[in-house]
């Protein structure tokens, strides 16, 4: 029997993984992917709250299914915008982005 | 009498019209359109007259007091209220055939005088609205509607003093126009709360109310403030400084507002307020009386010296507006028979006056028109080039100088025959300035068609008569002028409404004439040659006292002198320092610390996410500890 | 100890290294490649959870679509930059403590909440049919708005992501 909770921890340290590559990390496509783990981590605590506290119903399910969805038309725009940047400046670190600032 | 609305309401439309509409019409047009509707007021006034004083007079011998309209317009309290409406009676339907007459003729006159003349419609727009105030402040029912008119007057004055505006002189003396009657205005203002609130409304105060309580107190010091208003609009002396100014101002304009309506919209006031000047401050009014006098003196004295005619014509006005206030100041009574008779002649030589001297006005614009200069120096001779004008003007100077049968004549000796009867002081010198009002007539007089031709100028430029437009307004007035003086006007109006009839009382008159014809004898002989020895030699005699006439007395510079050395610097200065440290330092202070607290927490507002998201961690982080506690 | 708690484990310790791995390689590719074993690894935890469907979702468009996505774009905006530059120390300190009390605030939160008793696992497949149902279906616990609503913004994602990144 495996408890809840090594899921939760396990979710957990992915989640505070991605917190900390988004605050340490200087180009913007790895700030990306810590947003990725993010999200990740967030759709395994759906389905496994789903899967164990109610199994009969499926709302913990779906969510993660259109995060997924949503997380993927997301990653879709960002690169975009980071092609156009690195287009544009040569470079996609965040601290190069300061033409707009005061 | 319903239609009357329609006097006010004509000009209005015209200004209207012209204002907005001027741009697209031409010059024909805009002057078409605004002497047409002129023409309507004129002679809806005159029918107003016509039926208002054949109408039957009321048991007590007046004529009824007639208010077709009186809109309630501001209510305050039960009584006290501002209206709007229409009030005939004696006086205002008499300024209303004054006003509506000189304006049409002024209107005529201006088609011919500004002809070509660049802001044509703007010019006849401002007529329009001038006329419509000046009706307006006439018919006002009460003391508040009246002192919106005068502003209003006073707006159209400064705007049409102004109307060469690329002129500095223009610019400078619509200005001083503006802001001298509107220093006096401020007195008008106190004196309308003053009486307000004493009284209790803004109305005229009608025969038979009595005023009590701190009202009898405080009226009289109401009714003084007011006379500043009064004084400074009819320029007594000492804020007449802007009438000579005003000069600057098209021809035209001088006749209409500067020598025969606006300007004595302050002895208008003082007629209006006359039951309670009489009533409850016989002081305030020999005050008038004084300052009238002083006035007509002053303004005689420099008139008699000025080179360019209309600066001579701008004093005789003052000076003569000083005879209609000096006139209303005599009186000791109500009654026209015992001590009243100075009302019924301060209104008969207002009528009168706004005649002859629009005539001497447009003659004098008819004569710039000839030659093309203001300057005495440049004309002389005139009387071959330009008969009718020469005509007219001797009959103008001829009716100011008190000459019977001229309509000034009867008007004046009314106004000596007042003052007699107040005290033998004030009447010999009433006589002795209008003994002087015909020496300095006819110097101007002689100045201009007679006397040292300036040929060179002439043969340069032929001076020639002035078109029908111009002519007409010229004869039209001086016919007025010939027989105004049989009006029997004490019938219109006097002082307690009764018919009064006008006798002349020939050791007055006879006085007068008699100074008349010797000052107007002096003026020939001095002025009227082609050499004027006497004239230099007396210039040369008393050089002190000529050049301080010339330089009016140095009033203009004695109020310079308070203004800029005085009010300027003591007064002014440290209200700019104030204003300038303390008031500035104040709010550039609160922008310095705005500025220094937004430098200081900017760096909160990098643009850097990553510092948005940790500080957002951070304050997540402190509230789940906070709500796990 | 059955097999189904050795495969938890040893998916457990391999998402946890992966994603401690992807924040900290200094090489982006490395991260990139980190990243797929991560969500790899997500989808054996939805399979091993009963979760085929989201489980083989999860592959396809994560691992199959996202991932490529990046490596893309990695290759394409790759230069000077791909070498994440040397982080000053603070900075580097401040992040690492702030995500470990994070970690520690939550892992502890966990440990302390009881939850709903949990209901016994039985290793049930979802049918697939039923999730197609409720995915279309209009009544309560359907999800059709929400879905139309994901595919518009799809659609808009794909007209936004042409705009911007084209040339111009």
């Amino acid at each position: 029997m495996i408890h809840m909770e090594y899921y939760l921890i396990m979710s957990a340290i992915m989640f505070f993984a991605g917190i900390y590559g988004f605050f340490t990390r200087r180009s913007t496509l790895t700030i990306l992917i810590s947003i990725e783990l993010i999200l990740n981590a967030t759709d395994i605590n759906f389905a496994v709250f789903n899967r164990f506290l109610f199994p009969d119903s499926m709302e913990g399910y779906f969510f993660a299914l259109f995060s997924i969805a949503i997380s993927a038309a997301e990653t879709a725009v960002a690169i975009a915008i980071m092609i156009n940047i690195y287009r544009n400046i040569q470079s996609i670190q965040v601290n190069k982005l300061d033409d707009l600032k005061w | 009498m319903e239609y009357t609305i329609l006097i006010l309401l004509l000009p209005l439309l015209s200004f209207l019209t012209l204002g907005l509409g001027g741009k697209w019409m031409s010059h024909r047009t805009a002057g078409l359109i605004g002497t047409t509707s002129l023409g309507a007021v004129t002679v809806l006034s005159w029918l107003t007259a016509g039926l208002y004083f054949t109408a039957p007079r009321l048991a007590d011998g007046t004529f009824e007091t007639l208010i077709p309209y009186n809109f309630r317009w501001l209510p305050f309290t039960e009584t006290l209220s501002i209206d709007m409406g229409i009030l005939l009676d004696p006086i205002s339907v008499m300024m209303l055939v004054v006003i509506s007459t000189v304006s049409l003729m002024v209107h005529i006159y201006s088609m011919g005088y500004m002809k070509g003349e660049r802001g044509f419609q703007r010019y006849y727009a401002f007529l329009s609205l001038f006329t419509m105030s000046m009706l307006g402040l006439v018919v006002a029912t009460n003391i508040f509607q009246m002192y919106l008119f005068w502003e209003l007057v006073g707006v159209s004055s400064y705007l049409l003093i102004g109307f060469y505006y690329t002129k500095p002189e223009a610019v400078a003396a619509s200005k001083k126009a503006f802001i001298v009657t509107r220093f006096a205005d401020l007195g008008f203002l106190i004196g309308i709360l003053v009486y307000g609130y004493y009284t209790g409304t803004y109305g005229f105060f009608g025969e038979g109310a009595e005023l009590t309580g701190m009202a009898v107190k405080m009226v009289p010091l109401a009714l003084g403030l007011m006379f500043i208003g009064g004084a400074g609009k009819s320029a007594m002396f000492p804020l007449h400084i802007w009438l000579p100014d005003a000069m600057e101002g098209p021809t035209p304009v001088s006749a209409l507002i500067h020598a025969s309506t606006m300007v004595v919209a302050g002895v208008y006031l003082v007629a209006r307020m006359f039951p309670l000047f009489i009533g409850y401050a016989p002081d305030v009014l020999h005050m008038v009386a004084y300052v009238g006098l002083i006035t007509a003196f002053y303004a005689a004295s420099v008139a008699c010296v000025q080179s360019d005619i209309k600066r001579v014509l701008a004093f005789s006005t003052i000076s003569q507006i000083g005879f209609m206030m000096v006139a209303l100041g005599v009186c000791t009574t109500s009654d026209p028979h015992h001590g009243g008779l100075g009302y019924m002649a301060s209104m008969f030589h207002l009528f009168t006056h706004a005649m002859f001297k629009a005539l001497l006005f447009l003659g004098a614009g008819s004569i710039i028109h000839a030659v093309h200069s203001n300057e005495m120096s440049a004309m002389g001779g005139l009387r071959k080039y330009m008969p009718i004008t020469h005509w007219t003007f001797l009959i103008a100077c001829l009716a100011i100088a008190g000459i019977p049968p001229f309509s000034g004549f009867f008007s004046k000796d009314e106004i000596l025959a007042a003052c007699f009867q107040f005290s033998p002081v004030v009447g010999w010198a009433m006589t002795i300035i209008a003994g002087m009002t015909a020496f300095y007539m006819f110097r101007l007089y002689f100045g201009i068609f007679w006397g040292t031709e300036n040929k060179e100028l002439h043969a340069h430029h032929t001076p020639h008569e002035s078109p029908l437009s111009m002519s007409f307004p010229l004869m039209f007035l001086a016919v007025v002028t010939c027989v105004a003086g049989f009006i029997p006007f004490g019938h219109f109006t006097s002082s307690n409404g009764t018919a009064y009839d006008i006798h002349l009382d020939w050791t007055v008159a006879g006085t007068s004439i008699a100074v008349a014809v010797v000052a107007i004898l002096l003026a020939t002989y001095i002025y009227k040659g082609e050499k004027q020895p006497v004239a230099d030699a007396m210039q040369h005699r008393f050089k002190g006292l000529w050049t301080a006439a010339y330089h009016r007395f140095y009033l203009d510079e004695v109020y310079q002198y308070v203004t800029h050395k005085i009010i300027f610097r003591c007064i002014c200065r440290p209200i700019a320092w104030f204003d300038r440290h303390v008031v500035d330092g104040t709010f550039d202070f609160l922008a310095w610390s705005a500025n220094a607290a937004g430098d200081s927490i900017r760096t909160l507002q990098s643009g850097r996410i990553q510092q948005y998201v940790f500080v957002f961690l951070l304050g997540t982080l402190a509230l789940i500890l906070l709500l796990l506690v | 100890m059955n097999l189904e708690t050795v495969v938890f484990y040893f998916l457990a310790a391999f998402i946890a290294v992966c994603s401690v791995l992807t924040v900290t390689t200094n090489r982006i590719m490395r991260a990139a490649t980190c990243l797929l074993l991560v969500l790899f690894g997500t989808a054996g935890i939805y399979f091993l959870l009963g979760y085929t469907f989201l489980g083989s979702v999860q592959i396809m468009v994560y691992a199959g679509g996202i991932v490529v996505l990046y490596v893309f774009s990695i290759l394409l905006t790759s230069g000077k930059g791909d070498v994440a530059e040397g982080l000053k120390r603070d900075k580097f300190l401040a992040g690492l403590a702030a995500a470990v009390a994070g970690a520690g605030i939550v892992v502890f939160i966990m440990l302390k909440h009881k939850f709903l008793a949990p209901t016994e696992l039985l290793p049930t497949e979802i049918n697939i049919k039923l999730i197609g149902q409720q995915m279309l279906s209009g009544e309560k616990y359907g999800y059709l708005l929400p879905f139309e609503a994901v595919s518009v913004l799809l659609l808009a994602c794909i007209v936004g992501g042409i705009l911007i990144a084209r040339k111009r």
